[in-house]
């Protein structure tokens, strides 16, 4: 047993650290107070392999593994949350299944410029009436010759307003449920893709998601990922990854919020002494030091499992589920220690609580994460 | 970052599983009820190699790391804590004779240790008037023409009164950390007397006594490593010992998760099993996820001392979320049994009583947070 990093994780994650420390962190309570996409970030992002760290070279990503994916996620994150999810869909959400299940002719249109970062994709599954329950939703595909038709519409799909193409789930055939389900990849500028407004949102409002409407959109069949009906298992066989993505993005803001309050509680002072002096300071700030680290290994666990190739679902869901409701105490914890000032936009406390919030939410609830861990614990 | 196990550890956790399942499970009811020492048991451990997992082998040890210890600690525990607290004890006397001693003084009380034929080895640090408080114990020992002479009172002493090692803190010098050496002493030997053993809520197999000192004589080579360095040798100890104590929460948080898995899957209710309401379902959820982490954070603690690299705020991370992890699950887990939780036809309500005193010894939750707090401040 081993926990110690290896020369590249070490090298890629000093990399990331310093890049976040040098083009995020400072710019980061800007871009959520004007709700600006960080499109320059994203092309830097771009040149340093991080919008396809996991794609093979020849794909045109990084041809890293998983867990150097979860280290730049975590580094990335730390420096802006927005920026983070930008990465992670990409990454994990449109990258990740168009590599596993397209086509040759497919991947070198549809996968290598979104790996190499110079077009941007986004994940579109949830529907205005089928979140948690994804087996429920109503978009459909129609075959018509060598094509499909589309009907429907998404909504919550991250990255949609910028995104040059969507890994689509409709029903091909509704009466089967789940196993009615078929996956595309989409071109947004086709005719028939409409955008909603942006939603505003309570945090990472950097990032830019929206409602999306298929009016009778047509789609090549070659732009098919895998057959009929196999839809809904390549959409929990993403999100199985896109959880460590979202599980770093959880434990990167949690560890800006803790560095920030760990800085303050050291400078701010109160009873006559610096309050990091308090044992009720002390105490809060270990606990985050501790639920962070736990954090970390359940991450690294997964991605482990991950990168071995053995099937990852429930450590998966175990590192998302306490990633983030872990986020959630951290950034709460974070904003007490520095009082009313946490309250206020000059620190950057009161944004770390509100990009917290969406990653107990969003990629399966905590509530969807028990579902698949108790259901892996009672399989006998 | 690989998280496979070795040969030898895989060999030891299930040399030790076998062990606690064969032989600790099936009497850990009675010897929690009757408040039972397990004698021959921790025999039988030490000729497995149990009781020095981390010691050398030219002591008589097993000289497997300190993880494989960590996994035969939590293997035991899941079948019997009691028995556990004094494999772990004896496990980490055994350590620190072996690190700090003198040649004379490891051939002398290590393998007898190790073997099991000393019975178990005691650690007498904690007082009436000092528990976290560890420098400001008042136990002294004054140096004469002979040797040393003891005087004072210990109490919380696990095994005290069955040990054949004692492991002695007392005050040699001024007052503070500086002050205090770490003394060896024989059990049986003259003016060291145990008290009645406590009566506890939980780990009621073992024994646990107040051991007072009166004029206790000690030979000048007891005193184990330098005069004055005593609370570094009791740091160094509860440094590893909270690896131990987060390995016991991990054998009670395994074991309460066991038992309400098979208990929601066949108990009815509803007209369904309690394993297909969702109410019970996220309760093993949370405690599958806890336990998952609580193993990473005490195998990283683990790791890092077999490395031989810093691991202060990695054990002191992994005692405070092990034990409390298993605080909460307990409870959780007499929930899941509801009535039957409370009785002791199911280990749930003795994993709920021995899980409580994880938080407590080898250093409280709190110390546990102070030590944490003052690494991160560094």
């Amino acid at each position: 047993m081993d926990f110690q990093l290896t020369e590249t994780q070490t090298a890629l994650q000093d990399t990331c650290r310093q890049f976040a420390e040098k083009e995020l962190t400072p710019n980061a309570r800007r871009w959520d107070e004007h709700h600006t996409f960080p499109k320059e970030a994203v092309e830097k992002l771009a040149e340093l392999g991080l919008m396809g760290v996991a794609i093979p070279e020849a794909h045109g990503g990084a041809g890293m593994d998983s867990m150097c994916y979860a280290l730049a996620m975590e580094e990335i994150s730390r420096g802006c949350a927005s920026t983070g999810v930008i990465m992670s869909v990409n990454n994990s959400l449109y990258c990740d299944p168009v590599y596993k299940n397209g086509t040759e002719a497919l991947k070198k249109k549809w996968l290598e410029p979104f790996a190499r970062g110079e077009k941007l994709g986004c994940f579109g599954l949830t529907e205005p009436a089928a979140g948690s329950d994804a087996a429920a939703q109503k978009t459909t595909a129609v075959r018509d010759g060598d094509f499909y038709r589309i009907n429907g519409s998404k909504n919550f799909i991250t990255n949609g307003p910028e995104a040059d193409a969507i890994v689509l789930f409709t029903m091909t055939a509704p009466a089967k449920g789940n196993k009615g389900i078929t996956a595309f990849v989409v071109d947004t500028k086709s005719p028939g893709f409409v955008l909603g407004k942006l939603d505003n949102k309570l945090g990472i409002t950097a990032s830019h998601s929206c409602s999306i409407f298929f009016e009778d959109l047509k789609v090549p069949v070659e732009n098919r990922l895998g057959e009929e009906g196999q839809g809904f298992k390549i959409a929990m066989a993403t999100l199985d990854g896109g959880r460590i993505g979202i599980a770093c993005q959880a434990l990167g803001i949690a560890r800006a919020a803790y560095e920030e309050a760990l800085k303050y509680a050291k400078d701010r002072k109160a009873f006559d002494k610096p309050i990091a002096d308090l044992q009720a300071i002390q105490f809060m700030l270990a606990d985050m030091a501790t639920e962070i680290d736990a954090a970390r290994l359940l991450i690294w666990k997964a991605a482990a499992l991950k990168d071995q190739g053995v099937r990852h679902s429930a450590e998966s869901a175990m590192a998302k589920l306490y990633a983030s409701e872990m986020s959630g105490r951290v950034t709460h914890k974070a904003l007490q220690i520095h009082g009313g000032y946490g309250y206020l936009k000059e620190f950057d406390a009161e944004r770390h609580s509100r990009d917290a919030r969406i990653t107990e939410i969003y990629e399966g609830t905590s509530e969807i994460q028990r579902l698949v861990i108790a259901a892996s614990l009672l399989r006998d | 970052m690989d998280l496979q196990l070795t040969e030898t550890q895989t060999h030891i956790r299930d040399l030790a599983r076998r062990f606690a399942r064969e032989r600790l499970a099936p009497t850990a009811r009675q010897r929690d009820r009757e408040a039972i020492f397990p004698t021959a048991e921790l025999h039988e451990a030490g000729e497995l190699g149990l009781l020095g997992v981390n010691v050398p082998e030219e002591l008589g040890g097993s000289e497997a790391g300190v993880v494989a210890y960590a996994l035969a600690i939590a293997e035991l525990a899941e079948a019997c804590a009691s028995t556990t607290v004094a494999v772990a004890v004896t496990n980490m006397v055994a350590e620190q004779i072996a690190r700090f001693g003198t040649d004379a003084q490891r051939k002398a009380f290590v393998p007898r240790l190790v073997s099991g034929k000393a019975v178990a080895g005691a650690f007498a640090l904690s007082e009436t008037q000092c528990g976290s408080d560890a420098s400001a114990l008042t136990t002294s020992a004054r140096r004469d023409a002979d040797g040393w002479v003891v005087n004072g009172q210990k109490q919380w002493i696990t095994s005290g009164d069955r040990a054949g090692v004692v492991l002695v803190f007392a005050r040699t010098g001024g007052p503070g950390a500086k002050g205090v050496s770490a003394f060896l002493v024989e059990g049986g030997a003259p003016g060291m007397t145990a008290g009645r053993p406590e009566h506890k809520m939980g780990l009621r197999g073992s024994s646990t006594v107040p051991l007072t000192f009166e004029n206790c004589r000690l030979a000048t080579d007891a005193l184990l490593g330098e005069e004055g360095g005593g609370f570094k040798i009791a740091m160094s100890a509860l440094d590893g010992g909270r690896i131990g104590i987060s390995a016991q929460a991990i054998g009670v948080l395994r074991g309460c998760l066991a038992a309400s898995r098979t208990y929601a899957k066949q108990r009815k209710a509803f007209g369904g099993t309690l394993a297909e309401l969702q109410a019970i379902q996220w309760k093993l959820a949370d405690m599958a996820t806890d336990l998952a982490a609580a193993e990473l954070l005490c195998f990283r603690a683990a790791s890092l001392k077999d490395q031989g690299r810093p691991f202060t705020r990695e054990a002191s991370m992994s005692k405070v979320f092990c034990s409390e992890a298993a605080n909460r699950h307990a409870s959780e887990a007499v929930q899941i049994h509801g009535g039957y939780g409370y009785i002791d036809e199911f280990p749930v309500e003795r994993y709920f009583r021995d899980a409580r005193v994880q938080t407590l010894y080898e250093g409280t939750s709190e110390i546990q947070r102070k030590v944490i707090a003052r690494e991160i401040l560094k």
